[in-house]
């Protein structure tokens, strides 16, 4: 075992972001008020002057443009680095994503490849209300073509990137950024990630608590107090949430025999719809009782904290929940 | 000038008062955020309040407005009671947007105030919606859309003007050129800094005012309101101006030199007002006092109303994603 080192979800991926830079002079950062300012939220800081202009830059408001622009140079030999401040704003540059990135090797019959890897950052939880509070994980995940991940562990804000950055299709990385002044440990040398698989997070018997992003630590948080009251609940990150990896969580069900799926997102139409058709589907004689779900409540995301608190599944909803799916 | 020597007693110290309104009402602002009564983002508009008073006051109560994000100054001066406001900013029900929206989106349908707009840009269109609808009705009003120059980058500023100018709409587009956008100076976000030429590309009469002087602002927006009532086109108003304090509360300011601050500030167009005001003997230095005096009761009482404000049931969360009316 490697020694383990205290790091930021923020220091994690700036240090991912150096060491994909230093290693490969074509990848470069592009993004609004990634350089002069420093990041929108200061993941970026002193990259500018460690790299320069030309391989930290400043964008104006143009996503749609800037994002396009960042598809043509991965077409063109180049491994740009997109952010999107906010995934907010990655509405304006969805039909770049959605219509060319996604599309270009399929339409091409093989022949282009489009490597650009585009971060957002993400969340609910700051009181930024319903312009600034959007879960996309679910519009971004229904696209064939595009690889979209989930970063929600410190250990994947570290590797997930330095992974993308090798991946010849284009990849979509939400980043949480409540989480950005969160330390946590990992290992001092840790590095890439695979971004194939679904990862158990903690193990458990009696019920699988499937989730990401933002849910994640909550998860884990929830199942240590369930480990509490004598209730064993393994955790699932789902990590890569296109394509899914569906082998991990069916056979973390075919164990426990219970699941709760838990996400930010808006319940119709997302993350654990898919994940439950996919039990239905795969795994359904293995249940002792109905999957069950804690999304977002299905409404534009208020700004005062305890409407924007009941808008999302907090831990305690966790526990009461899982409570009341095992009563005997 | 002698349009200057025009102005009234009366008016102008009408429109000293709302200035001083809104720089001590911005800045307490600030203090009751670092208090975290007022919480999520917060865009303050000191050293800019003669562009919002300069414009609003060539308005009827009939014509629109749509602003940005930062959006307090505009909505004073529209006449937006400033309790409400500040109860919204607190997240209080009895804020102008029942507390749903916050600082970002503060919205007063009474008073054709149409936002509190976060999403950069994104309210152009909606302007120009909104200026159709007046030419099919055949309604003589205008519709004033402000917006930073970091939206004009954005695609949907340049399809916006296309569409005013194709579809002769009384828009007046009001452009608050503060330099920057975020962290990012205006020489990186747009090739042609001077923005006023880029209406004649589109067929839309434009002009460049300095934003920092009340009288020219109000001198602009009047041949600009009388052009549109004249034409029933559009007309593109650039006002070149400068916010003294940061974006937001989240910005450590690296991009720019705090002598250019401070030079700025040299500019500040209350003072500047206020020697004018003198001069021309139109006001009296006990006439300021009094009216700063007042303008600190009307905050003190906009904190308390919004210190005494309710919170919305948490009941309530999901009101308002559909309308409570069956037809329209
Ligand atoms: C589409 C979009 N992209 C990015 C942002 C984040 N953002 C908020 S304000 C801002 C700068 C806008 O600058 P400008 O238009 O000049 O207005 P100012 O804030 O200077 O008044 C940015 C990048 C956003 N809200 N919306
Ligand atoms: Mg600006």
């Amino acid at each position: 075992m490697s020694d383990m080192i205290k790091i930021t979800y923020r220091e994690a991926i700036k240090q991912a972001i150096r060491e994909v830079m230093q290693k490969d002079e074509r990848v470069f950062l592009m993004g609004e008020d990634v350089g002069n300012y420093g990041g929108a939220f200061a993941v970026s800081k002193g990259l500018l002057k460690e790299f320069g202009a030309d391989r930290i830059m400043d964008v104006p408001l143009s996503e749609s443009g800037f994002t396009g622009a960042g598809i043509g140079a991965a077409l063109a030999g180049m491994k740009p680095i997109v952010e999107v401040m906010t995934v907010n704003f990655s509405l304006l540059a969805m039909d770049q994503i959605v219509n060319n990135a996604s599309t270009l090797l399929h339409m091409s019959g093989g022949q282009l490849n489009v490597p650009v890897v585009i971060r957002m950052g993400c969340g609910i939880g700051r009181q930024l209300a319903a312009q600034h509070s959007h879960s996309w994980e679910p519009f971004f995940a229904h696209v064939p073509g595009l690889i979209v991940l989930s970063v929600g562990t410190h250990e994947d804000a570290r590797g997930m990137l330095l992974s993308a950055m090798q991946s010849p299709d284009p990849v979509v990385i939400f980043e949480y950024t409540f989480m950005l002044n969160l330390e946590k440990e990992i290992p001092a040398d840790a590095g890439a990630v695979e971004i194939k698989k679904a990862k158990v997070l903690r193990e458990g018997k009696d019920i699988s608590l499937i989730t990401y992003g933002a849910g994640v630590y909550k998860c884990l948080e929830a199942a240590e107090a369930l480990g509490e009251e004598g209730i064993d609940a393994e955790v699932i990150d789902l990590r890569v949430l296109r394509p899914m990896d569906e082998e991990t969580f069916l056979n973390s069900v075919k164990k426990t025999h219970r699941a709760l799926v838990v996400e930010e997102a808006w319940k119709s139409v997302s993350i654990s719809s898919e994940v439950i058709s996919r039990i239905m589907e795969k795994a359904f004689f293995d249940l002792d009782g109905p999957v069950e779900r804690l999304c977002g409540v299905e409404v534009p995301i208020p700004y005062p904290k305890h409407l924007e608190d009941a808008s999302v599944p907090q831990v305690s909803d966790i526990l009461e929940k899982v409570k009341k799916m095992l009563k005997p | 000038m002698e349009k200057k020597q025009k102005l009234d007693a009366k008016e102008g110290q009408r429109l000293l008062q709302q200035m001083i309104l809104i720089r001590r009402f911005e800045e307490k602002s600030a203090e009751e955020y670092t208090k975290s009564k007022i919480r999520g983002f917060l865009h303050l508009y000191t050293g800019e309040e003669a562009v919002a008073v300069g414009v609003i006051q060539a308005l009827t109560e009939e014509d629109n407005l749509l602003c940005t994000y930062r959006e307090h100054g505009h909505a004073l001066a529209r006449g937006v009671d400033p309790n409400a406001i500040m109860a919204e900013m607190y997240g209080k029900q009895e804020g102008c947007s029942k507390g749903r929206g916050g600082s970002m989106h503060l919205f007063d349908a009474t008073k054709n105030f149409f936002g509190g707009n976060a999403i950069v840009c994104g309210h152009l269109p909606l302007a120009v919606g909104m200026a159709l609808a007046a030419k099919k009705q055949k309604k003589n009003n205008v519709t004033c859309c402000f917006f930073g120059e970091g939206a004009a980058a954005e695609g949907e500023f340049h399809e916006s003007m296309n569409l005013a100018a194709l579809w002769e709409v009384p828009v007046l587009f009001v452009c608050e050129n503060n330099l920057y956008a975020m962290g990012t100076a205006i020489k990186l976000t747009h090739s042609v800094q001077q923005l006023e030429k880029k209406g004649p590309a589109y067929g839309i009469e434009s002009a460049a005012v300095d934003g920092m002087d009340l009288l020219a602002v109000m001198e602009a927006t009047a041949k600009a309101v009388k052009t549109i009532k004249e034409k029933g086109k559009p007309y593109f108003l650039v006002c070149n101006t400068y916010r003294f304090r940061a974006h937001s509360m989240f910005d450590a300011e690296l991009y720019r030199e705090k002598s250019e601050v401070e030079e700025w500030k040299k500019k500040d167009p209350i003072p500047k007002f206020q020697e004018f005001l003198l001069k021309g003997k139109l006001i009296t230095a006990k006439k300021i006092t009094e009216i700063e005096k007042a303008a600190d009761a009307q905050i003190q009482e906009a904190i308390e109303f919004a210190e005494n404000g309710t919170w919305e049931d948490t009941e309530n969360l999901t009101r308002f994603v559909y309308s409570e009316t069956e037809s329209i």
